[in-house]
């Protein structure tokens, strides 16, 4: 039987022990007519004849070239990382309540919140939220909770902002009263259109959401988001791309620094990026920053650095009277297990890298994604969508619907980028593309080369 | 055996409340309350000014196993706060009837006396409780 | 375990200017793509500057400080701790699992496994449909609770806004109706560890919206009058839900749906034994009867003819929407699925007869130490809960000294102070995983530290001593709070 190791004489010695005659007598507290009749499952497979099965559903996946960004971003994961992730001593360890066991998930954790901190120059972290989706609603409950300026749950999200991402605020935070109200953006531009948060100054208003880059890929003016917001009040949600904060300004410096309030509120976003593989869409994980003034309305997990009876310095979950398990019915959130496998990989990730790593992972993916959208734009038919600079990431505009095409190329082994038509209507036959740190300048001619085929079939000559 | 000075009122949820003629109330938790807590690491206390109704939840007080509201036993409004608990929470737990006051209320109405304990009432609920 | 008497510093604090793991860094790439400069960085980020082999040191010895189930018995009671077998890593890891793009076409062989798994828990709990979605067991019983008000929005009964929750319930399921925007109603549990049936009668009416229950129960039992708590509920128009944390004390023995419950929650880091991950990460999965099914987030995993497909708002305009980016932590689904195959029928029914065969047996064992058990006339389920409260009295020893010495002896504490309702308790699972010696082992220790309870008290209220470091002032940590290194300015 798998995994039990329980031999006959074991087992006649523990019923001896516990005095009943057999293992059913143990569920004679069950009510008989609810017992279960035999299982409709499959059959026990061997490890060996699991792996072939495995293995042949693996292949029939297959490995294509990947452009696809939209939230989840295909980065070289250095070996180390996994290698260490995967040691039993973290995958299998438990949540650290026992502290004094646990000294090295706490301190790993603990270096984690100090790296987070450091990238997206805020003042306290916590251990991580389950994704980038789930952590805006949570930034967003949170919002409601710390700003004590407003009463009114309105919180503005710019159409820019990853409409999956308010998508799952509203089914997270809808629940408890939260208004979510779109803010239009710049058709030429691609990005928030300050002129749209105009008719909110004055208002009662909790908090504005601006995502960095925004989810075309371009860069959002934040300094000019952020001061409108201040100036009325309102609190400012970052939601922010790990990678890119190598190059951009740290939402901990957004907005003009006068007498000290400046830079956005809560910060958060997905950390898939720093070390995490695609995996299909996950696991991720969510990461949330913001002021110390602000932490005890922060949800999750937190560690901090105290000292044992002998004064050495050591490491434990702190301020856990705001979480579930304590605080009940007004806990800050209902988050227990989070995503701490992950975080142990972003925080041998980010060693690994550095800053100096990270910088020149974000500016090669820049640099791609530039020699990949001109590629593309030299083809009859398609033209770049936006003016606005952009990260890694760009939207282009097709002459025809873009689904068949994408269809075409991924008949040939290329993941071309995400159609945008249903998303974004307005926006016509739209494309986002992606091109990361691992594309060469072969697969970016691969890609332009299959495309060119696909739009302008009688130049598919040589 | 818990002190519980005579010349205050209590609540079934530990607060204390020191009522004066002229309608201001003093308010806060009693000896039991903090013992239970343990030490208090954040004490959050309401906003002068704030309306409050009677069982109105309007601070928390924070120790590592529990974080608890605390629910003012009378109406009307907030006129001060103990902002000494902010940097010192220990102040509460070392003197909870003195220096460890949470905030003062101006009581607009007459105070509803028949919900609020006596010294010796709250001395016999806590000795029930204890069953 | 490395008994590490020296500090393992800070990767900052083993940091030096211009250090790097440079093999990792890609070739610069020639290009003139900038950034305007009021939108750029001003100063790079402190992140560490070290080795590549300093990296893995570093780790590897603060791995080195954990106490994990590959290497300790790790009785944590409601956790379910049991082995987690490799080739659930290996097959979840294989490349093309791992390097595919969820937003891609729709994978097959990945979709197939999902499928499958879908199937599969939605047989063994008995229910009609499954979603894979929510990324841990708090996200599962937000949705289960936030179908159960979607159902009764549906039906126009609007004032259906309570929930009703026992008392002796895991701090998420108040937390989460709270989330959902209901009221929470706590009701006692008997002398017995059961509901207490005429409470539930009395707080049942026209605003309950449903009642959240674990069977079985926290307290370690079984929940003798299902049948008939269903019975109250469903007739005040109100729906159960199952807290899934303890199915492995029932899997293949009882189904949810069979009991009456509208939706369950289950853990699959628990009972399907994904990775605990040092906190994580895990899935919620949820199962539903016909009547909720659809109110289910998505997305979740559709077949046509040989075609899988990703389920969407077109299909289920009812559902209550997306919790995540994707489609919820697949890695993990993919793990609990390599599990589920490898158990099979065979292995799946022993589960909860070894977990229970294990749990009965150390109840005994303990009780026959001179320990008290809290429900002594009740079985045990997959776990049970000792009370130290007559030792608490005699020796002023709490349940909290006895854990932490349980650490000198090797062994991971069983949970402390949950449930609430029983003083000084620790809450025990060895899980089927266990041989019978491991839980002899742990059975003398207790004996030992009995002995130490009697003759050398003080060995318990400073205990550990022998751990990385010894009792942490918590309450430090809250007031002093350091909780991120800065560099110095």
């Amino acid at each position: 039987m798998a995994f039990i190791p329980h031999t006959p004489d074991d087992i006649a010695r523990m019923l001896a022990a516990i005095g009943v005659q057999s293992i059913d007598d143990l569920f004679d507290e069950i009510p008989r007519e609810l017992r279960a009749g035999t299982l409709g499952v499959p059959t026990a497979l061997g490890e060996m004849e699991l792996g072939r099965l495995m293995t042949e559903r693996a292949v029939a996946d297959g490995r294509p070239l990947n452009f696809i960004g939209a939230g989840a971003y295909e980065h070289h994961i250095p070996a180390p990382v996994w290698a260490i992730t995967t040691r039993g001593e973290f995958y299998s360890a438990y949540t650290p309540y026992q502290a004094e066991a646990s000294q090295g998930t706490l301190q790993l954790i603990y270096e984690y919140q100090s790296m987070m901190c450091a990238l997206t120059g805020m003042e306290v972290s916590n251990a991580s939220l389950y994704d980038g989706a789930s952590a805006l609603a949570e930034a967003c409950l949170m919002a409601v909770r710390a700003n004590r300026a407003a009463n009114s749950r309105r919180i503005l999200v710019p159409r820019t902002v990853n409409p999956t991402y308010t998508q799952v605020a509203q089914s997270i935070a809808g629940n408890q009263g939260i208004v979510f109200e779109p803010v239009d953006f710049d058709r030429a531009a691609g990005r928030t259109l300050l002129a749209a948060l105009e008719p909110y100054s004055g208002q009662d208003i909790t908090a504005l959401v601006v995502q960095q880059p925004n989810f075309f890929g371009c860069l959002e003016e934040v300094d000019r988001l952020t001061d409108w917001a201040h100036r009325n009040k309102i609190l400012v949600i970052a939601v922010v791309n790990p990678i890119s904060l190598a190059l951009l300004k740290a939402p901990g410096e957004w907005g003009a620094p006068q007498a000290g309030v400046h830079g956005a509120d809560i910060v958060c976003g997905e950390g898939q990026p720093l070390g995490v593989p695609l995996s299909a869409g996950g696991p991720y994980f969510g990461f949330m920053t913001t002021r110390m003034q602000y932490v005890r309305q922060m949800p999750g997990r937190i560690v901090g650095r105290t000292v044992d009876v002998d004064g050495r310095p050591g490491f434990s979950l702190t301020l856990q009277a705001r979480e579930q398990h304590i605080r009940r019915s007004k806990a800050t959130s209902n988050i227990c297990t989070n995503q701490g496998l992950l975080v142990t990989a972003a925080t041998i990730y980010m060693s690994l890298l550095g800053a100096a790593g990270l910088e020149r992972v974000a500016a090669a993916s820049m640099q791609r994604t530039a020699e990949l959208t001109a590629a593309l734009g030299k083809i009859t038919g398609i033209r770049p969508a936006f003016s606005a600079p952009r990260f890694h990431e760009s939207v282009l505009i097709l002459d025809r619907p873009v689904a068949p095409v994408l269809g075409a190329l991924s008949r040939r082994g290329i993941f071309g980028g995400l159609d945008l038509s249903e998303r974004y209507p307005e926006l016509g036959n739209a494309l986002l593309i992606c091109a990361t740190e691992t594309k060469t300048a072969a697969d970016i001619d691969a890609y332009a080369g299959a495309l060119a085929d696909i739009m302008n079939p009688s130049r598919a000559a040589a | 055996m818990s002190n519980i000075p005579s010349d205050l009122r209590y609540t079934k949820s530990h607060e204390w409340v020191r009522l004066r003629e002229n309608g201001s109330a003093e308010i806060g938790i009693s000896e039991h309350a903090q013992s239970a807590l343990g030490d208090l690491v954040f004490v959050e206390v309401p906003d002068v000014g704030r309306a409050v109704k009677a069982g109105e939840a309007c601070a928390v007080v924070e120790s590592v196993k529990a974080a608890s509201d605390v629910y003012s036993p009378v109406s009307g409004k907030v006129t001060a706060s103990n902002s000494a608990l902010a940097s010192q929470p220990e102040l509460l737990n070392q003197d909870p009837y003195g220096a460890g006051w949470l905030f003062r209320v101006q009581t607009a109405a007459a105070v509803d006396d028949a919900a609020l304990m006596s010294a010796a009432d709250y001395a016999k609920y806590l000795a029930d409780e204890a069953h | 375990m490395a008994d590490l008497q020296a500090r393992e510093p800070l990767i900052f604090e083993l940091s030096r200017p211009g250090r790097g793991a440079v093999t990792q860094y890609p070739p610069r790439v020639a290009g003139s793509a900038e950034i305007p400069a009021h939108l750029r960085r001003a100063a790079p980020p402190a992140l560490p500057e070290v080795s590549e082999l300093q990296v893995v040191r570093h780790f590897t010895r603060l791995s080195q400080m954990n106490f994990s189930i590959d290497t300790h018995f790790y009785p944590l009671g409601s956790c379910t701790m049991k082995y987690n077998p490799k080739a659930c890593n290996s097959f979840a890891m294989l490349p093309e699992f791992l390097g595919r793009h969820p937003l891609g076409p729709e994978p097959q062989g990945f979709m197939a496994c999902m499928y499958e798994l879908q199937e599969m828990l939605q047989e063994i709990t008995g229910m009609q449909a499954v979603s894979l979605t929510p990324m841990a067991g708090a996200q599962g019983e937000f949705a289960g609770v936030a179908m159960i008000r979607a159902y009764h929005r549906a039906h126009n009964d609007l004032g259906r806004t309570e929930i009703i929750v026992p008392q002796a319930a895991h701090g998420t399921n108040p937390a989460t109706a709270a989330m959902c925007g209901c009221t929470v109603k706590e009701i006692p549990c008997d002398a017995n560890g059961d509901v207490d049936v005429d409470a539930l009668k009395a707080a049942v009416g026209p605003a309950t919206a449903g009642i959240m229950l674990t069977n079985p129960s926290t307290l370690g039992v079984f929940e003798h009058k299902i049948t008939e708590v269903a019975r109250i509920v469903h007739e005040a128009g109100g729906l159960l839900y199952y807290d899934g944390a303890n199915l492995n004390a029932i899997l293949g023995k009882v189904r949810p749906g069979d009991m009456g419950f509208d939706v369950i929650h289950m853990n699959l880091h628990k009972t399907f034994s994904t990775p605990h991950g040092g906190g994580g990460p895990g899935s919620g999965a949820v199962g539903v009867g016909a009547r909720l099914r659809p109110f289910l987030p998505l997305p979740i995993v559709g077949k046509e003819g040989a075609r899988f497909r990703w389920l969407t708002e077109r299909d289920l305009p009812q559902s209550i929407g997306r919790l995540s980016g994707f489609m919820g932590n697949a890695g993990v689904n993919l793990r609990a699925y390599v599990y589920m195959r490898l158990l099979g029928r065979e292995g799946m029914v022993r589960v909860a007869e070894f977990a229970a065969l294990n749990a009965n047996y150390l109840m005994k064992r303990l009780q026959a130490a001179g320990f008290e058990a809290a429900y002594p006339m009740r079985r045990a389920s997959h776990e049970f809960i000792i009370t130290l409260k007559r030792e608490n009295r005699l020796y002023q020893i709490t349940a909290m000294d006895v854990a932490k010495r349980l650490l000198d002896y090797g062994f991971h504490a069983p949970t402390t102070y949950f449930p609430l309702l029983v003083p000084e308790c620790l809450l025990i699972e060895p899980t089927e995983t266990e041989t019978k010696e491991e839980l002899d082992h742990f059975c003398d220790a207790m004996i030992a530290i009995r002995r130490e309870m009697e003759q050398e008290p003080e060995k318990l209220s400073s205990a550990p001593h022998t751990m990385p470091v010894r009792r942490l002032d918590d309450v430090r940590a809250a007031k002093q709070l350091d909780l991120a290194w800065k560099p110095a300015a």
